[in-house]
């Protein structure tokens, strides 16, 4: 099983280094880029008896770890 | 007084504090490998600066996990000083036992560089030497220093007075231009809301000898050693070795 996990920072908190990619985009001249956010991205291979099960450690493991839920939020992925 | 100081795989400034704690104060002092469990009956906790477990995930991520931390927060649960510095104030934030977060410097930079810092709040254990409002000259080395945290917690903190250091001019004024980081409100340190545990940005370690450019940051040590001779006069606290007056009156 495995479940991918994308943290990313809340919309509230300024993100410097989306910011700063967005200006090179403006750069090299894709003016349609409007904004950009920077994250994580993480692959987790789990041994799981279901994708319930999975998902469930996968949430745990990024509110424990793969987050700080002070700034950042989550969105998992569970493929078998 | 006994100092134990947190030795994390990445930790660069363990042996600067510890320097300044044995040689410059004349204490009694300890590395603490992450991995031991127990603080060996230390009377004050020091998280150094450095790059724990490499920065790798966030700062202080992985190291709020070392095992040590849980003997840390609980001697802090106690009541027990605890200072982090830089690194050690990320990996504060990441356990919970101060609260917010940390950025990337607003410009991305990594700013190395001395700077000018203003006590806020003197009745902190590594304060309480300073006089109130002392602007103090010492040094910042980070990349990741955006302090950042929701708009009610810092109402709270200014509320409570948690915030100790700000980042100010040479005259001691807030100003835009004298923030190196983007941090909220210009905070360059904070304590608990019970005062014993305190973080900071900047390095006073780096700078409690003249001949390394300034000796303002011993105040934040000399406070230290007067808030143990306050507890000893108490009875909280049993030994203290005789250089500390000395130290005291620098």
């Amino acid at each position: 099983m495995q479940a991918r996990v994308f943290v990313t920072l809340k919309p509230s908190v300024f993100d410097p280094q989306g910011t700063t990619v967005a200006e090179a985009l403006h750069t090299l001249g894709y003016n349609a880029v409007r904004d950009v956010r920077q994250g994580k991205y993480f692959e987790l291979e789990i041994d799981a008896a279901n994708a319930d099960e999975a998902r469930r450690l996968a949430a745990d493991a990024a509110h424990k770890l793969l987050s700080n839920p002070v700034i950042e939020s989550y969105r998992i992925e569970v493929t078998p | 007084m006994k100092f134990a100081i947190v030795v994390f795989p990445g930790s660069n400034c363990d042996h600067d504090t510890y320097y300044v704690a044995k040689e410059v104060l004349g204490q009694d002092a300890e590395l603490i490998w992450h991995k031991d469990t127990s603080l060996g009956g230390a009377d004050a906790v020091i998280l150094p600066g450095g790059f724990a477990h490499g920065d790798y995930l966030r700062t202080g991520a992985i190291a709020r996990f070392s095992p040590i931390m849980q003997e840390v927060a609980k001697f802090a649960a106690d009541g027990g000083p605890v200072l982090g510095i830089c690194n050690g104030f990320q990996v504060l934030l990441e356990a919970g036992l101060l609260p917010g977060a940390m950025l990337r410097n607003r410009r991305l930079q990594f700013r190395c560089e001395f700077l000018n810092v203003r006590v806020e709040q003197t009745d902190t254990p590594f304060t309480r030497a300073c006089r109130p409002g002392q602007t103090i000259k010492i040094p910042i080395a980070h990349g990741d220093g955006n302090y950042y945290a929701e708009p009610d917690v810092i109402e709270r903190l200014e509320r409570n007075r948690q915030v100790v250091f700000r980042y100010v001019s040479p005259s001691g004024d807030v100003a835009p231009e004298s923030n190196p980081n983007g941090s909220v409100n210009h905070i360059a340190g904070l304590c608990n809301e019970a005062r014993n545990v305190v973080g900071l940005m900047p390095h006073p370690e780096r700078a409690c000898e003249l001949a390394v450019g300034s000796a303002d940051g011993l105040v934040v040590f000399q406070s230290i050693l007067k808030w143990g001779r306050e507890s000893l006069l108490e009875g909280n606290l049993t030994t203290m070795t005789s250089g500390a007056q000395t130290v005291l009156n620098r």
